[in-house]
């Protein structure tokens, strides 16, 4: 019962820094504008000035939203890969899921051009782009799944993972190589990642993904506390194996695809967002650890957006790079220090 | 004789396993008849490779079998759906769980999978029923510690009470005294003898610690490469059967003290 309660004050914790994050993201960014006028924008008071309203519900709300969708979904992935491969070192990045939501999207983009101008224009919305992505995703964790049933080695499958990224690098190349430079800049930009620019139209869409793959994940909890003890003693605890794995895979390809749709290819923060939370709550346990990652995966993509969007800068850096920045050194430091990654 | 068969939990009759590969069907061993009567210790010997695994295995419902039949009270063991079948056997196996992020608490709750709700909740019963696992395995002043910081015999005893936990009439364990000193091999075995007795527990596992499981099991099956077989341990000695396990110019079993020793 003690642990039950060291949780409950973890997980309030974890809501006030997700409010602090977010009020910081919301209130910095190139236009400088005071926390209180921030605070009356945001519940729906006024401004002193009509563009600060503007800025705030048009720009930085969309983007911070999209941020904790981006880092929840994302963190929820890698813990649902990291269970279900039983790998530390799985996540949507690692496996080649960005690198198959990244093909879908450059043939998409790409591969309109190179088939002929006249789809280009008319392929290319929001829709297909999501489309794409979790096709691309789907493919590649049923490649990887295929071979995780031929092979019981997991240091293969993280092999698999590197080598889609290598053909995908590959294809993309191929395509770049014939398409216009238009489609390839939109194509650059899209693989930067980005949380901003958003409509609110796009931030339902993925809002709706987001959810659905959540809420898939949630339901799944017993089953994955199940999986930590690998599958045999699984099976024989009552888990329908295919079943499960079936649903786990389509809660990631909806969360990962969806995403890296929307945001771009975003690394790091599936495989290091469910490590770090293991270091503060000491469980495995999928019903207090998918909440906590969900929160710590929010938390952390508040603070990479906020550092991504220099404060008084007009640039704002690609958030891609801001996460494999902080992601990397985090997962080093955690193997250095604890020698050996659980899960 | 009608009341006697009405306690035959597990019952193979004529059965043959292996493996299935593309094209052809590796049977490892065939013949094999024995049955396990509520609250007995049954103890399965044999030399390396000779199948022991694979007919637990079988047996568990994790691999099929090649023919012959299970029968798991008297209905067959393919008739069980796997939720089914987790109410009715569970077992430990020589893999280690492959997260030992756990607490033991934690690993021996999810031995109560098949009963809780969605959640995985614990009503009172499954509490009850987690801490008379805990108990009967000395393991309540672990409950607390996470399984990577155990010792192989403490880990032993935690995946028992994990299966003792899911309260299924069989438990099958596959080499429980592996990667354990004699003290550990003999407790485990003798905390399977007592749960056989006190629990009425049907209790199926498979050792190389022959001369132990020959004192404690009811019953034992003898798998040999030239057949099996299944009866008390003592008709076992009178009839030669432990003989045949190894090779005689390396290793000779002695009747009378029911142990091998090497020959030198």
């Amino acid at each position: 019962m003690e642990r039950a309660f060291i949780y409950r004050s973890y997980f309030i914790v974890l809501f006030i820094l997700l409010a602090a994050s977010f009020l910081i993201n919301v209130s910095l960014g190139s236009v400088s504008i005071p926390i209180d006028e921030v605070i009356s924008g945001l519940f729906g008071g006024t401004t002193s000035k009509e563009s600060w309203q503007y800025i705030l519900i048009d720009y930085r709300l969309p983007k911070a939203i999209t941020a904790i969708l981006t880092g929840s979904g994302l963190a929820v992935s890698g813990l649902l890969m990291q269970t279900m491969f039983r790998n530390p070192l799985a996540g949507p990045f690692v496996l080649g899921l960005s690198s198959g939501a990244s093909l879908g999207v450059a043939v998409l983009i790409l591969g309109a051009s190179a088939l002929g101008g006249f789809f280009g224009g008319v392929l290319v919305s929001q829709w297909s782009l999501v489309i794409a992505s979790a096709i691309g995703t789907f493919l590649v964790l049923l490649a990887v799944l295929a071979v995780t049933f031929k092979i019981k080695d997991t240091m293969a499958i993280l092999i698999i993972g590197l080598m889609f990224g290598s053909v995908t690098a590959a294809v993309v190349a191929v395509l770049s190589y014939f398409s216009n430079a238009e489609q390839l800049q939109q194509y650059i930009f899209w693989s930067f990642g980005s949380l901003g620019n958003q409509s609110w139209k796009s931030i339902l869409i993925l809002s709706i993904c987001c959810f659905a793959g959540l809420l898939l994940s949630f339901l799944s909890s017993k089953s994955l506390n199940a999986l930590l003890l690998g599958e045999n003693y699984a099976k024989s605890m009552g888990l329908r194996i295919k079943r499960t794995t079936f649903l786990i895979i389509i809660a990631t390809s909806i969360l990962a695809g969806s995403i890296t749709a929307f945001a771009g290819p975003i690394a790091f923060v599936g495989l290091a967002v469910p490590h770090l939370t293991r270091q503060v709550f000491t469980t495995s346990n999928h019903l207090v650890l998918l909440p906590a990652v969900l929160l710590c995966g929010s938390i952390l993509m508040l603070i990479c957006d906020t550092l991504a969007q220099l404060p008084f800068v007009e640039y704002t850096l690609p958030i891609n790079a801001i996460t494999s920045l902080i992601g990397a050194p985090v997962v080093i430091w955690l193997l250095v220090r604890k020698r050996k990654l659980l899960f | 004789m009608a009341s006697e068969e009405k306690h035959i939990i597990l019952e193979a009759k004529d059965l043959a396993i292996g493996y299935f590969s593309k094209r052809k069907v590796t049977t490892v061993s065939e013949k094999i008849n024995f049955s396990v009567n509520k609250g007995e210790l049954v103890g399965l010997v044999g030399a390396n490779g000779v199948g022991k695994s694979t007919l637990l295995r079988t047996l568990a419902s994790m691999q099929p079998k090649i023919s012959g039949e299970i029968f798991l009270k008297d209905k067959p063991l393919t008739s069980y759906s796997t939720l089914q079948l987790a109410n009715q056997l569970s077992v430990v196996l020589t893999e280690a769980p492959a997260s030992k992020n756990l607490t033991v608490l934690e690993l021996v709750s999810l031995g109560r999978q098949p009963y809780t709700n969605w959640m995985g909740s614990l009503s009172p019963v499954d509490k009850k029923a987690i801490n008379g696992a805990l108990k009967a395995t000395e393991t309540e002043i672990l409950a607390q510690r996470k399984c990577f910081e155990l010792s192989d015999g403490q880990l032993q005893r935690v995946y028992i009470a994990r299966a003792l936990a899911q309260d299924t009439p069989l438990i099958i364990l596959d080499e429980p005294t592996t990667h354990l000193d004699l003290y550990h091999r003999a407790y485990v075995l003798k905390l399977l003898k007592k749960l056989a007795v006190e629990t009425r527990k049907s209790i199926l596992f498979s050792t190389h610690e022959i001369d132990l499981a020959i004192q404690l099991s009811d019953k034992m099956l003898v798998m040999a490469p030239e057949g099996c077989y299944f009866d008390q341990p003592c008709n076992l000695i009178e009839a030669g059967r432990f003989d045949a396990l190894f090779p005689k110019e390396t290793i000779t079993f002695n009747t009378e003290t029911g142990r091998f020793s090497i020959k030198k």
